[in-house]
C-alpha cells in the first residue's frame, strides 16, 4: 500500500481559489468514501488547506483520482507520496504548515477528518501517529504557549499579573471588534466579563488610537497599562519564539516520520516471512511424514513429543533469520527481503502453481 | 571520603546555576537538566552531611563554616519542594548560585569536614541552630520569590515583549508565596531565638549576631504586620523582604565567629 497526498494549501493558492474545493465535514467524509473504492481515504478540509490522503496499491492511479476529484487542471495542486507524504501530515498535525506555527485548531481538524475518513489499517496507523506528533510537539516545545494576537496577547498579560483567572470578574471598556475579541480571550482563560463599558454611546475601544488612557496611569503602582504598539510588540516577539520553537518541533516530527518508514517497511516483510514459516513447516510435516514407517512404532505420547521437538527446532532455527529480516526491513528497504526470497526460494512454489494452471 | 562528596554536590550546584542562566534565555531541556543538577547535588549533600554526623562527636555543623554547609543543604531543599515545576526554575537563578557560592565559602572554611566534641548539648544544638537555619532557609527562599517578583513587575511596567517567554509565576501567586514563605520561616526562627535564649539566662554575653538576628527578626515581623494587618502588597512587601535578606546574608557572612567562638 502506498501512500498518497494530493491537495492544495495557503501556501500554493489564495482564499477566492482555495474556498471553491473547501468542504464540510460531512461532504469530506462522502468524498474519502468515494475515493477510498476499497482502499483508504481521508479528506483533510480546513479554511487553508484541502488535502485528499489515499492508502492505494497504485499511486499513480491514486494521485489521478484524488486530482480529479479536487478539479485538476483549474487549481494548482501538489502532489506527495510515500514518506514525503507522511512527513508532511505530520507537520500538519504539528502546526508546522500552518499560517501561525504551532496553532492549536489545526490537531482538532486532523482528528475530525480521520474520525470522518474511511481508513484501513494504513491511513488508521498514519492518522493516530500524526496526531501523536502533533500532541508531542505541543507537549516537549513552546510552540502554542505563546499568544500569537493582539487579544490573546492582552489576556495571557492579565494571566501573568493576576495569575489563575479562574473566577475573575473583569470590566471591558470599549465595546468595539478588538474588546470582543480580548473577552473571548479573556473567558477562555476563565475569567466572566461582570460589565462592559464604553467611554461614549457610539462604540469605543480601550485599545483605540488616540489612546483613550492617560498614559501617566502606568506609574501607578499595581496598574499595567499596555496600548496597541505594545500588545503588537509582545507578539512579534511571542511569533518569533514560535519560530525558534518550529526548528525544535521539527526534529520531533522528523523522529515520528521515521518512526512510520520503519514501520510500513516492516509491512513488506510480513508476507515473506509467512511464506518462510509455511515452508519450514511443509518441509517438517513431509519428513516427518516419509519417516513414518520406521515411527509406527511410537506411542501417542510419544509421536505428541517428536512433533514439539521438530517444530522447536524449525521455530529456532528461523527466530534469527526473522528477526534479522524485520530489522532489515527497517533500514535497508526491500532490496533485502528480495534476497531473502531469493536464498530462501520462498515463493517459488507459488509461482510453479500459477504457472501450472495457466499452462492447463 | 567528605571531600569526595563535596565536590560532586559543589559540581552539581554549579552545573543547576549554569543551565539555569542557559534556560532562562532559551527554555527547553536546559531547565530539566538543571532540574536534575539540584536533585543530584542535594543528594550528594545530603550524603556528606550523613557522613559528618556518623563521623562527629555530637553535633557536627555547630562551627560557622559547619553551619553554612547546613544553611546551604536547608535552603535546596526548600527550593526543591517549589523548583521541580517548570513555572519555578526561574527561581533556580537566584537561588543556586548562591547555594553554589555559600557551599563552596563554607569548604574553605572547613565547614564539610568532621568537628570535635561540641561544649554544647546536641540537644539544644538540634533546637537552636536547626531550627535558626530552617528559619533563615525559608527567608532566603522568600527573598528569592520576592527578587523574582520584582524582575518580571519590572518587565511588565516596562512593556518587555519578553515578559511571556520566561513562562515565570504570575506576580500576584509570587506576592502570595512571598507572604506564606516568611509566615512559616519566622516561627522557625523565633523558636530557634528563643531557644538560644532560654540557654543565656540572663547572662550577659550578648554578641553582635544575636543584635543582627533580632533586627532581621523584627524586619521579616514588620513584614507580616504590613502585609496581613496593612495590607502591602507588591513591590513594597518585595522591597521589604530583600531588606531582610540583606541582614540574613550579613548574619552568614558579616560576623562568622564570635557567636560560634
Amino acid at each position: 500500500m502506498n501512500v498518497v497526498v494530493v491537495g492544495t494549501s495557503h501556501r500554493l493558492a489564495p482564499v477566492g481559489v482555495r474556498e471553491k474545493i473547501a468542504l464540510d465535514l460531512g461532504a469530506a467524509a462522502e468524498l474519502a468514501r468515494r475515493l477510498a473504492d476499497g482502499g483508504e481515504a481521508v479528506c483533510l478540509s480546513t479554511c487553508n488547506r484541502t488535502e485528499l490522503y489515499l492508502a492505494h496499491p497504485d499511486p499513480d492511479e491514486a494521485e489521478q483520482r484524488a486530482g480529479a476529484a479536487l478539479a485538476e487542471g483549474e487549481i494548482e495542486l501538489y502532489r506527495l507520496r510515500g514518506e514525503a507524504a507522511a512527513l508532511h501530515l505530520f507537520r500538519v498535525a504539528a502546526g508546522l504548515d500552518s499560517l501561525v506555527p504551532g496553532e492549536g485548531e489545526i490537531l482538532g481538524q486532523v482528528r475530525a477528518a480521520y474520525e470522518s475518513g474511511t481508513c484501513g489499517p494504513v491511513l488508521d496507523r498514519l492518522f493516530r501517529q500524526a496526531l501523536h506528533a502533533g500532541k508531542k510537539v505541543r507537549t516537549e516545545t513552546a510552540i502554542s504557549e505563546s499568544p500569537s494576537s493582539i487579544s490573546s496577547a492582552a489576556a495571557a498579560l492579565a494571566q501573568q499579573v493576576f495569575g489563575d483567572l479562574e473566577g475573575c470578574r473583569v470590566l471591558l471598556v470599549g465595546a468595539g471588534e478588538v474588546s470582543e475579541l480580548a473577552a473571548r480571550s479573556l473567558v477562555k482563560r476563565g475569567a466572566s466579563i461582570s460589565a462592559v463599558t464604553s467611554r461614549t454611546q457610539n462604540r469605543a475601544d480601550e485599545l483605540a488610537v488616540p489612546r483613550d488612557v492617560d498614559p501617566a496611569v502606568a506609574e501607578l503602582d499595581g496598574c499595567y497599562l499596555y496600548d496597541i504598539d505594545d500588545l503588537q510588540a509582545v507578539v512579534s516577539e511571542s511569533l518569533s519564539g514560535r519560530w525558534r520553537e518550529a526548528a525544535r518541533a521539527e526534529t520531533i516530527v522528523a523522529q515520528e516520520a521515521e518512526r512510520f518508514r520503519q514501520w510500513q517497511a516492516s509491512l513488506d516483510v510480513v508476507p515473506a516471512i509467512a511464506s518462510l514459516r509455511r515452508r519450514a513447516e511443509s518441509i517438517r510435516a513431509g519428513e516427518l511424514a516419509k519417516a513414518e514407517g520406521r515411527l509406527g512404532g511410537l506411542s501417542e505420547s510419544e509421536r505428541r513429543t517428536v512433533e514439539s521437538v521438530t517444530t522447536q527446532i524449525v521455530n529456532k532455527l528461523l527466530h534469527v533469520p526473522i528477526v534479522r529480516l524485520k530489522e532489515a526491513a527497517a533500514t535497508e528497504g526491500a532490496g533485502y527481503v528480495e534476497t531473502a526470497r531469493d536464498l530462501f526460494g520462498l515463493g517459488e512454489e507459488e509461482r510453479a502453481t500459477q504457472d501450472r494452471k495457466q499452462g492447463q | 571520603m567528605a571531600e569526595l562528596l563535596f565536590w560532586p554536590a559543589l559540581i552539581a550546584y554549579g552545573e543547576a546555576a549554569v543551565a539555569y542562566a542557559g534556560d532562562a534565555r532559551h527554555p527547553g531541556s536546559l531547565g530539566r537538566l538543571a532540574t536534575w543538577g539540584v536533585r543530584i547535588g542535594w543528594l550528594v549533600q545530603t550524603a556528606l552531611l550523613v557522613v559528618q554526623a556518623s563521623r562527629a562527636d555530637g553535633f557536627p555543623w555547630d562551627t560557622w563554616a559547619g553551619s553554612l554547609n547546613l544553611f546551604v543543604w536547608l535552603v535546596v531543599g526548600a527550593y526543591l519542594i517549589w523548583g521541580c515545576k517548570p513555572r519555578y526554575r526561574l527561581l533556580g537563578l537566584v537561588v543556586m548560585p548562591l547555594a553554589a557560592l555559600l557551599l563552596a565559602i563554607s569548604y574553605a572554611a572547613g565547614g564539610a569536614a568532621a568537628t570535635g566534641h561540641s561544649g554544647y548539648s546536641t540537644i539544644f544544638l538540634i533546637v537552636h541552630v536547626g531550627l535558626v537555619l530552617a528559619g533563615f532557609a525559608g527567608l532566603t527562599l522568600a527573598s528569592a520569590l520576592a527578587a523574582l517578583y520584582l524582575w518580571e513587575e519590572r518587565l511588565l511596567k516596562r512593556h518587555s515583549p519578553r515578559v511571556l517567554k520566561f513562562r515565570a509565576p504570575s506576580l500576584a501567586t509570587l506576592d502570595r508565596l512571598v507572604g506564606r514563605t516568611v509566615a512559616v520561616a519566622l516561627p522557625l526562627l523565633t523558636l530557634g531565638m528563643a531557644a538560644g535564649f532560654a540557654r543565656l539566662r540572663g547572662k550577659s554575653d550578648l554578641d553582635p549576631l544575636i543584635g543582627l538576628t533580632v533586627l532581621a527578626w523584627s524586619v521579616y515581623g514588620a513584614f507580616l504586620v504590613l502585609r496581613y494587618g496593612v495590607g502591602w502588597r507588591g513591590r513594597r512587601a518585595a522591597y521589604t523582604a530583600l531588606i531582610g535578606f540583606v541582614l540574613v546574608i550579613a548574619l552568614h557572612l558579616g560576623l562568622p565567629t564570635s557567636h560560634f567562638a
